[in-house]
């Protein structure tokens, strides 16, 4: 088992033929994931090969459904382009449709955010502005190295790509069961309560890393959810206490505003949840090591 | 992207939204002209995007076009919390019968769009939702039904406007719901919407905030940009696509990825604990494909920074290799050299992942007298805390 994605999803790229679409489907594909399909109505009817390896690339997200059966989409559209992109997928009721693009704007997303709801929240949504997920050893959608790690029992979410990265990295010797990257923009799909929901239903997963960042409350609700309904042990990393008010830090959803949205603040919500939080990257592996070393 | 009241007004204006006659000037002299044709009363208001303006005494009320001068004279040039008044709007004065509130903007909780509304304006809406949470509505609007007239009725009626001015008031939330969309706003304010005391509604001071994300389809948008406050760093980087934010610190900081750069201010501001206090100097996020050529235009924004007294270069290589980062370093040195800079500050490089240790060999290789290899990004940031303080 794993979270959201597993060696048995079928996974479509929209923006394959593109120059990132190409790169990462590639990477992809070497990572074990099984990729059905692209999508391009340009280039629908053709198929392009990987090492070796031939996709067909079809006209529309409905059409790859029918044809392959594919239950996952990942979206590398331009931002211009991507809203489209994302209400096609949801049109086509596919289960998971990961969002790379980088740059969308908040009317466009919050419009498809609101399409998805008006369709039943049929399709989950995990970004945009993120680095996808990973379920090592079986399946990869996004942009998530896959040679960091190994699988493992440790759940990682995270707003942030490089962290994710570099806390796959600090645990690396004791893997991971699904790592996923939910992006940092004001509007994303998948929260982090979703994944802390997942990961402590996940029969593989015993402990949960959580990451969050300056900027909205969602790490304050995640923190309330935790106190709640998580009885799996849950670490904290929060980047940002060295902020400026009123600077968006990279992420377009990386800002605190006046007094709301600092890391101090999440921090605290989060002991008063029962979290460790660390205060470096490495001090928050040290104590997932030492809660899982029992 | 946050706008100035005059640029608001602009935009309010170009879709309807009811506004007072105003223009902007940046010398006192100008103030004699505008005020004549505003009908030789005029209202002076300096231009700074930060509230409490009118407490500090940046708005003043001129009787005629001499006394605009003196009033624009003595408002140029203050400074309000902070911010240097370069230009002041005047308008048209106002019969002021009543204040009221009303906005629209992102709710990232619920991840909606949300209109707020209140009969109590013309105080800061953060007091009256604090003091009487009952007096501020709030009510969602769907990003793809929009602010029709059933919600613009539902919004007024919720705010308990009077019955008298409730479709005038409706109509201006349907025009600024157009401001909000046809702009790519994330914040559009009217603090104080007014009644006058002929019964009209006007939005007398605003708020707009708009998405820089948007400008593919907001060409006009670029123009709106406040050029003179920008720090100059900011400007320079910005210029290169670089995203930079200043900061008050020693350390130079480059990273690649937003979260991992702002895990590396902190990091580096722990470890300036125990080396003087040192602080991270700015905010640099190069972004996954870390080119010899961005890596140069970035090193070369950072070292001309003359606070910064060391660098800190943080790079977990993801889909970017770190033998291309370290190469990109050494390349941006000599591309430095051969551009006759001389430089003589520190570098502390760290890089981890992808291809670390073919990267850290071509550090090695390049015996550069001014970088050092550290390998983790705790022992890194003390080294680098360590250099800044001893300079």
């Amino acid at each position: 088992m794993a979270i959201f994605l597993t060696k048995e999803s079928k996974v479509i790229v929209q923006g394959m033929t593109g120059a990132t679409g190409m790169k990462h489907t590639k990477l992809m594909l070497a990572d074990g994931t099984n990729i059905v399909g692209g999508v391009n109505p340009r280039k629908a009817g053709t198929n392009v090969e990987f090492d070796g390896t031939e996709v067909p690339v079809f006209g529309s997200v409905a059409e790859a459904i029918e044809k392959t059966g594919a239950d996952v989409t990942v979206i590398f559209v331009p931002p211009k382009f991507a809203k489209d992109a994302v209400v096609e997928a949801i049109d086509a009721e596919i289960p998971l449709a990961v969002v790379i693009t980088e740059g969308i704007t908040v009317h466009d997303s919050a419009s498809f955010w609101a399409h998805a709801g008006a369709k039943g929240n049929k399709t989950r949504i995990i970004g945009p502005n993120c680095p996808g997920l990973i379920t090592p050893g079986q399946s990869n959608a996004g942009i998530i190295p896959g040679d960091i790690t190994k699988p493992g029992r440790i759940g990682l979410v995270s707003k942030s790509g490089t962290l994710t990265y570099q806390m796959m990295y600090e645990l690396r010797d004791l893997g991971f069961s699904s790592a996923v990257g939910i992006g940092g923009d004001p509007i994303i799909g998948t929260t982090h309560i979703d994944a802390l929901a997942a990961f402590e239903a996940d029969a593989d997963t015993d402990l949960i890393v959580m990451i969050g960042e300056i900027g909205g409350d969602a790490e304050e609700r995640a923190a309330d959810y935790i106190k709640a309904h998580v009885t799996k042990p849950v670490v904290g990393y929060v980047a940002g206490f060295t902020a400026p008010e009123g600077k968006t830090m990279g992420h377009a959803g990386a800002i605190v505003s006046g007094s709301s949205g600092t890391a101090q603040a999440k921090k605290e919500a989060l002991e008063a949840a029962g979290v460790q939080v660390g205060k470096t990257p490495s001090e928050t592996a040290r104590l997932a090591r030492a809660i899982l070393a029992g | 992207m946050d706008l100035f009241e005059y640029q608001a007004r602009d935009l309010f204006a170009k879709h309807g939204v009811p506004v007072l006659a105003g223009e902007v000037i940046e010398t006192p002299e100008a103030a004699r002209e505008v005020t004549e044709r505003l009908g030789g009363r005029a209202v002076v208001k300096a231009q700074v995007k930060v509230g409490g303006r009118g407490k500090a005494g940046g708005v003043k009320l001129a009787s005629d076009p001499a006394d605009a001068v003196a009033k624009a004279d003595a408002i140029l040039g203050m400074d309000i919390k902070g911010h240097t008044v370069h230009k002041v709007m005047l308008a048209e004065t106002a019969d002021i019968a009543e204040e009221y509130y009303v906005s629209f903007l992102l709710d990232r909780t619920n991840r909606t769009f949300l209109a707020m509304a209140s009969v109590e304006g013309g105080v800061e809406i953060e007091i009256v939702a604090e003091e009487n949470p009952d007096a501020l509505a709030k009510i969602p609007v769907d990003a793809n039904e929009g602010c029709t007239p059933e919600k613009a009725a539902e919004i007024v009626a919720a705010a308990k406007f009077p019955a008298e001015i409730a479709d005038q008031v409706a109509d201006v939330l349907q025009k600024l719901w157009t401001v909000f969309i046809k702009e790519d706003a994330l914040l559009v304010e009217v603090n104080p919407l007014i009644k006058s005391g002929d019964g009209k509604i006007i939005a007398l001071d605003g708020k707009v905030s708009l998405d820089e994300n948007a400008e593919f389809r907001q060409p006009d948008h670029a123009a709106l940009e406040d050029k003179d406050a920008a720090n100059p760093l900011e400007a320079a980087a910005k210029a290169k696509n670089l995203n930079y934010v200043k900061l008050d610190g020693e350390v130079g900081i480059i990273g690649n990825g937003a979260g991992l750069v702002m895990s590396t201010l902190d990091v580096v501001a722990y470890a300036g604990e125990k080396h003087g206090g040192v602080k991270p100097a700015n905010f640099l996020d190069i972004g996954g494909g870390a080119s010899a050529e961005v890596m140069a235009n970035g090193l070369e924004i950072i070292l001309g920074d003359p606070d910064v007294k060391s660098v800190f270069v943080n790079v977990f290589g993801g889909i970017t290799a770190c033998d291309e980062v370290a190469n990109g370093i050494v390349q941006a040195l000599e591309l430095l050299k051969s551009k006759g800079e001389v430089v003589s500050k520190p570098l502390v490089v760290r890089l981890d992942g992808n291809n670390a240790e073919l990267g850290r060999k071509i550090l090695t290789d390049a015996n550069h007298p001014l970088v050092q290899r550290v390998d983790t990004m705790d022992g890194a940031a003390d080294k680098a805390a360590e250099l800044a303080a001893a300079k």
